[in-house]
């Protein structure tokens, strides 16, 4: 892991200290160390962790990991593209949206509806803009083109008119509350404030065995470990060079003649598309998704993970992710209230004393035992 | 013609209470470009603070009344408090602003919640301002409706005349102007962004009060209004009030058109969707502050 300085996103004009850059690029160190530590995560993934966990417990991983799913992607557009988005669930609800509502046609068999729609809607037919998700070609690769889509058409407006930082941010959470609005208004057709619930299936699997359940916890486990491959090599690209360029000074790289709209356009399209993978994979492991679900207050809570780990590295945002998951769980559960309280006061610690997340301390230590070392040796 | 009247003043209704809750923001977010995510939370506090006082004093009208400047003060304590603590220190990373004013809100909301229980709560609307009047032309308004309106443009005059004519308003529009120029020339910056925290939250206060007589008082009251507020002051432009006030009632009509010919979700989305048209032509909003920065 090599971490790029986490410098928080600078406000527009402020001179960045990008002439003090260190003659190592990240993309000309040694492979091997960033080989072992992906092996390494995959053998705790896919050996340690269904070992030593037991059902139930690896059925709450598989979850975490869809939240870390979507907080890699966040690490890109925020941690180094400075795109501040609050409306990930919006992205991740399009994926899961489209996977349940694959699954509830496939439940329902050929010519059947999903059960809710006689409960609410009394319909006599399938409304129009289901009936393509029957079909497994184009349900699957709807879970990751339409949230990207959409995406590239809010993005594309809004990156080319300059429209930035926190005018952004607050447009991308306006998307979450309609999208919620939207889902919650249409209930006949979307089941409403319930979502989608009650999957039985997952592609002629029944979810109810505790055997595909882990089938399912490898599938997410092999998607998370790809997908943080594909984070690598951006990052560690030209491409992601530039990216980082753009988070710390947009107008000089404008006046160096490349166009910061399309550079923060792929950012938040593949960020996107990471988001949307997520939420299709949510909905077998957890069997529902809702307006709840991915509103704003979820796509909030998806930020704060990744500012916990830390949001300009690679490996944080996924440790923050299922680190602030799993407390969540084990608190909320016992203390509701203490929760909001902790879940408030991180936000508030984290971002604001400790921008650089739990990995800046890591990297801290790191430079000090150095020092400590090079003192010893002279 | 009764019905477009109908939806006309439902439309500048909703837009009042957007304005309210919108001017607050438009201070604070136009002087510091500071997003403050805690703002709703301060419009419950004005709430909550009407709810209590009615507890004490008996009198619903009296209580209103009483709980117009009270709110104002304890809202705009509480922001100051806000700005003094941890705002002041984040002045240049206005992302993590939002973020931990976010953590803020999230802690306000749960400790209104541990005072005064998670169910919402009620308070008494005056006699006075449950009725309807009969405006000519066979259509009726509702009196708190009226009365909401009246209290936005009280407010917005109040706070253009404050900005234009006393010390105070001109150093906060120097500060807005350009404030590097204006610590050269002697202007205590961060004294004056503190009051205008204070003012700006204020103002949330006594939109919360408003909202006391259209619906229940409950925690999580201002996150709804919040995200609706922050697009007024976007598409206003920022530095300015002017923007903001067009902008409210614009939204507001809309708002209701959409609804009367659609839905209610279908009316946000139609919304939204004119917001990010209206900023491909202006994206610095209605009205900008001429500069030179490159922004």
């Amino acid at each position: 892991m090599t971490a790029v300085t986490p410098a928080p996103p600078s406000a527009a004009g402020a001179p960045a200290p990008t002439d003090a850059a260190p003659p190592n690029r990240p993309g000309g160190r040694s492979r091997l160390p960033a080989a072992a530590g992906f092996a390494c995560g995959a053998a705790l993934l896919f050996a340690v962790a269904p070992l030593a966990l037991s059902d139930f417990r690896l059925a709450l991983l598989a979850k975490y990991l869809c939240v870390a799913m979507v907080a890699v992607g966040i690490g890109i557009a925020w941690g180094r593209g400075g795109l501040l988005t609050l409306g990930q669930g919006v992205f991740f609800g399009l994926g899961g949206y489209a996977m349940a509502m694959h699954l509830k046609l496939a439940d329902a068999g050929p010519g059947g509806m999903p059960d809710f729609m006689q409960l609410y809607g009394q319909l006599d037919e399938l409304p129009v803009w289901w009936r393509p998700f029957a079909s497994p070609w184009f349900a699957l690769p709807a879970t990751v083109l339409l949230p990207m889509a959409v995406a590239f058409g809010l993005g594309s407006l809004v990156f080319r008119r300059r429209v930035r930082g926190a005018y952004f941010a607050i447009l991308s959470q306006a998307l979450a509350a309609a999208m919620v609005i939207l889902l919650i208004g249409q209930q006949g057709t979307t089941g409403g404030t319930n979502g989608l619930t009650d999957i039985q299936g997952f592609f002629g699997y029944d979810l109810d065995d505790p055997v595909n359940q882990r089938m399912v916890y490898f599938i997410i486990a092999g998607v998370l470990l790809a997908l943080l491959a594909l984070a690598r090599q951006l990052v560690h690209s030209r491409y992601g060079e530039l990216l980082v360029a753009v988070r710390d000074s947009e107008e000089r790289v404008r006046f160096l003649g490349y166009d910061p709209a399309s550079v923060k356009l792929v950012a938040y399209v593949v960020a996107a598309g990471m988001a949307g993978l997520a939420g299709a994979l949510f909905v077998p492991a957890v069997g529902i998704i809702s307006p709840a679900l991915i509103g704003i207050v979820p796509s909030i809570e998806f930020v704060i993970g990744v500012a916990v780990g830390g949001r300009a590295t690679l490996l944080g945002p996924v440790l923050g992710a299922v680190a602030v998951a799993w407390a969540r769980t084990a608190l909320s559960e016992r203390f509701p209230g203490t929760w909001t309280y902790l879940q408030g006061l991180l936000f508030v610690v984290v971002v604001a004393f400790l921008p650089g997340g739990l990995a800046s301390l890591w990297a801290l230590a790191r430079r000090r035992g150095a020092e400590r070392a090079e003192v010893s040796t002279s | 013609m009764t019905v477009l009247f109908g939806q006309l003043f439902t439309g500048i209704s909703i837009g009042a209470v957007l304005l309210l809750v919108a001017l607050g923001l438009a201070l604070t977010f136009g002087q510091m470009n500071v997003i403050n995510m805690a703002h709703g939370e301060f419009i419950m506090a004005g709430a909550y603070t009407t709810y209590v006082l009615q507890q004490s004093i008996t009198g619903a009208g009296l209580s209103l009344l009483v709980a117009l400047p009270v709110a104002f003060v304890v809202a705009g304590t509480t922001g100051m408090l806000l700005e003094i603590l941890l705002i002041r220190r984040l002045y240049a990373r206005p992302l993590d602003t939002l973020l931990v004013t976010w953590g803020v809100s999230l802690m306000l909301q749960q400790l209104a919640r541990d005072i005064f229980g998670s169910p919402n709560v009620q308070t008494r609307a005056p006699d006075l301002l449950t009725g309807n009047v009969a405006v000519p032309g066979g259509l009726t308004v509702a009196n708190n409706r009226l009365f909401i309106l009246a209290l936005a443009l009280a407010a917005v005059t109040a706070l253009t005349l404050a900005l234009r004519l006393t010390p105070l308003g001109r150093r906060i529009r120097a500060v807005v102007q350009n404030r590097d120029l204006a610590a050269v020339s002697g202007i205590p910056t961060a004294r004056v962004d503190r009051t205008t925290f204070f003012l700006g939250s204020g103002l949330a206060g006594l939109a919360g009060v408003a909202l006391t007589l259209l619906g229940p008082i409950g925690p999580t009251m201002g996150t709804n209004l919040i995200i609706d507020a922050f697009l007024v002051v976007v598409v206003g432009g920022i530095g300015q009030l002017k923007g903001s006030v067009i902008v409210a009632f614009a939204l507001g009509v809309l708002q209701a058109t959409g609804e009367y010919l659609t839905t209610l979700s279908v009316a946000k989305v139609i919304v939204f969707v004119a917001i990010v048209a209206f900023l491909q032509w202006r994206p610095q909003g209605l009205f900008t502050l001429r500069t030179r920065s490159l922004a």
